[in-house]
């Protein structure tokens, strides 16, 4: 059995001669200290690949399926989900593997850059990484398009506005982006190619780039305090180093890659199958309330910094800030290519990091809760706490009607419970007395910053009975 | 005497060219003819694959009904949707679009009076919703308001609501069909608002 199998490889080999090229590229050297418990902080690449591998077989099977025309997306969705036979885990896997690939993109990103492997001689890689990390977060934006669902339309309707805002040429870019003048199978369409087509491409070139520098250049040592990066010196030290104590690569690192990313696997097809596929909401129908569109995880955090910024420094902020970022992301090895890679050795480094991801976690966490968005039924299904209406004056009771029929529920809380977008009023009878609360209903945040003037909405018996309400807001009842 | 004719390549790359030591005259016409065809095949798949990847349908200016006239009450404010003709034959329920429509007093010549406004924020976007109880229209994305005349009341929204081009019909209320709004490529763009 074994004989005839082994002679059809030989035939298949001597012509194709693969192993003569993959087998050297699996027995390449690598430092031995891999091989240790250090070596775990090697695998995030290498997991990275897996899903992406994942998901570039669950999105096969998806577009078999699909149809990406603007009349039939969510039609097709809904097939996937309950008729298709595992279609819904199908879309699910697709959903959460690439989730799982952004966070693991991320975390090697962050272990290359804390152990300075990104420094000479491997800048290149870093930045054709920088790359790659583009086009995952591109796959994940136009791949959110793809569900066609409220949250998509709108999601595309922001894109187009932010795309409207650039000097000049903002009509054209607009057009573009949403292939004609009104968001529609153009849109989508357009979108499917990026996904499919155009981002792929870009994505696996970049790839075969990346694996070939890192065959090139070998796999960077665990970084020691005291052996400093010094380009004259590097490369003989680094192949003297391989000679003497490397160790092949198909062997304790292949294994330590294979069984975190058969981990992350299991991990990832767990999530998919308890939680289900995402999405979507609804039909795409433009005229349906309640439309709160949300960008994906990977961009809340850009979404609470713009939305807690200043008018004034959106433009800036969405246009060129996000450019600012990626040149420094790429500009990193060449400022910082030599010199000390151990982490303890560089404190600076390990700030940034601490720092970066502090604020990025804020921020999203911001964007997840969102206080700065009104809710848009607190007005009508929130009801007044029953503590601040016991005991009240019909004129009060009246204020409190006045108060929740006018919609002011939608942006400010009682007791906790209401919009956020401006102060909770619980105990706002302490704070501003009958003028002022006259003054700010009347007219709104002076120079027309977050509160309307409610002047001309509001009667003047009404004014009376909802200030009257307010300043019984206090603590002492 | 004279030299045999031998293959200029098999005497290897340092050996003297035959005939007189000049590359044969084709040798020179051959590469820049192939230049030339080779510059005419890449403008010629070029130009026009470029232009098809960068090129605009045509702007359109179409009309579209919105309703009878006194389907709506003077001063109200209601949504009013329509499938709009600006679509791609396949564009389905995305199409379905809608705006707010708010009859004013009628003018001085008695002709009805219509204020009609783009349901998109004109900060990114979002829809806004109309709250007849306060007569504001807020934004669900950042905490934009407008007032029911479409200006700015509050957050941050750099201006008011895009004005749709309307006109009454026989008693029907049309608008031209809205292109999607921008703050540089507004709906009346030939007008102020």
């Amino acid at each position: 059995m074994i004989r005839p199998l082994r002679a059809m490889f030989d035939w298949f080999d001597r012509r194709a001669g693969l192993s003569a090229v993959l087998l050297p590229m699996m027995r390449h050297p690598v430092p031995r200290g891999i091989v240790g418990p250090m070596g775990w902080w090697y695998v995030f690449g290498s997991a990275s690949m897996t899903l992406l591998g994942l998901q570039i077989v669950t999105g096969i099977g998806l577009a078999l399926v699909y149809v990406p025309a603007a009349d039939q997306a969510y039609e097709s969705l809904l097939w996937l989900d309950y008729q298709q036979p595992l279609g819904w885990f199908l879309r699910a896997l697709h959903y959460y593997a690439g989730s799982g690939m952004v966070v693991l993109v991320l975390a090697h990103m962050t272990q290359v850059f804390l152990h300075g492997a990104y420094k000479y001689p491997r800048e290149l890689t870093w930045i054709v990484g920088v790359v790659l990390l583009g086009c995952t977060l591109g796959m994940f934006f136009t791949g959110q398009v793809l569900r066609w669902d409220p949250d998509a339309y709108w999601g595309l309707a922001v894109g187009g506005s932010m795309a409207g805002r650039v000097p000049e040429a903002g009509p054209t870019v607009v057009r573009l982006l949403l292939g004609g003048p009104i968001i529609g199978g153009d849109s989508l369409s357009r979108f499917f190619a990026l996904h499919v087509f155009v981002i792929p491409g870009v994505l696996l070139a970049a790839l075969g780039l990346h694996l070939w520098l890192v065959l090139q250049r070998g796999v960077s040592a665990p970084p020691v305090p005291g052996e400093v990066v010094d380009p004259a010196t590097y490369d003989a030290t680094y192949h003297r180093e391989l000679e003497t104590s490397g160790v092949p690569f198909a062997g304790e690192a292949m294994l330590k890659d294979i069984l975190f990313s058969a981990l992350v696997v299991i991990v990832v097809v767990a999530i998919a199958a308890i939680v289900g596929p995402k999405g979507p909401t609804g039909p795409p129908d433009p005229t349906l309330g309640g439309a709160n569109p949300r960008p994906e995880w990977p961009f809340l955090w850009l979404f609470a910094l713009l939305s807690l910024s200043p008018p004034g420094a959106e433009t800036f902020i969405i246009l060129v800030f996000p450019l600012i970022l990626i040149g420094l992301l790429l500009v990193v090895p060449l400022v910082s290519n030599r010199g000390e890679r151990a982490p303890s050795r560089r404190p600076v480094a390990v700030l940034a990091v601490v720092t970066i991801y502090a604020v990025l976690g804020a921020l999203t966490y911001e964007g997840a809760t969102s206080p700065w968005s009104p809710v848009m039924t607190a007005w009508s299904g929130d009801a007044v706490p029953i503590a601040m209406v016991k005991g009240r004056s019909p004129v009060e009771l009246m204020g409190a009607v006045v108060f929740q029929n006018k919609n002011c529920r939608n942006c400010h809380a009682l007791d906790g419970v209401g919009g956020r977008r401006g102060p909770d009023l619980s105990l706002i009878g302490a704070q501003l007395t009958r003028g002022q609360l006259i003054d700010q209903i009347s007219n709104g945040t002076p120079g027309g910053g977050n509160m309307p003037a409610y002047g001309k909405q509001v009667s003047p018996a009404e004014m009376s009975a909802m200030v009257e309400f307010l300043s019984a807001l206090r603590p002492d009842e | 005497m004279t030299e045999p004719h031998t293959d200029p390549a098999a005497l290897g790359p340092q050996a003297p060219l035959p005939c007189g030591g000049e590359a044969p005259a084709r040798r020179s016409f051959f590469f820049w003819f192939t230049a030339l065809i080779g510059t005419v095949a890449g403008l010629l798949a070029g130009v026009p694959v470029l232009g098809y990847f960068v090129s605009m349908r045509k702007k359109r200016i179409e009309w579209v009904t919105l309703g009878p006239i006194d389907g709506f009450t003077v001063g109200e404010t209601r949504m009013a949707a329509f499938d709009n003709p600006l679509q791609q034959p396949w564009d389905g329920v995305v199409a379905h679009t809608g705006v707010y429509v708010r009859r004013e007093a009628a003018g001085e010549d008695g002709a009805a009076k219509f204020l009609v406004l783009a349901i998109n924020c004109a900060h990114l976007g979002c829809p806004v919703s109309w709250f007849p109880q306060s007569g504001l229209f807020m934004c669900p994305c950042h905490g934009g308001v407008y007032y029911a005349d479409g200006e700015r009341a509050s957050g941050p929204p750099p201006r008011g609501l895009f004005h749709c081009v309307w006109r009454t019909r026989e008693d029907q209320l049309e608008i031209e069909a809205p292109h999607y709004p921008t703050l540089q490529d507004t709906l009346t763009d030939k007008q102020e608002s």
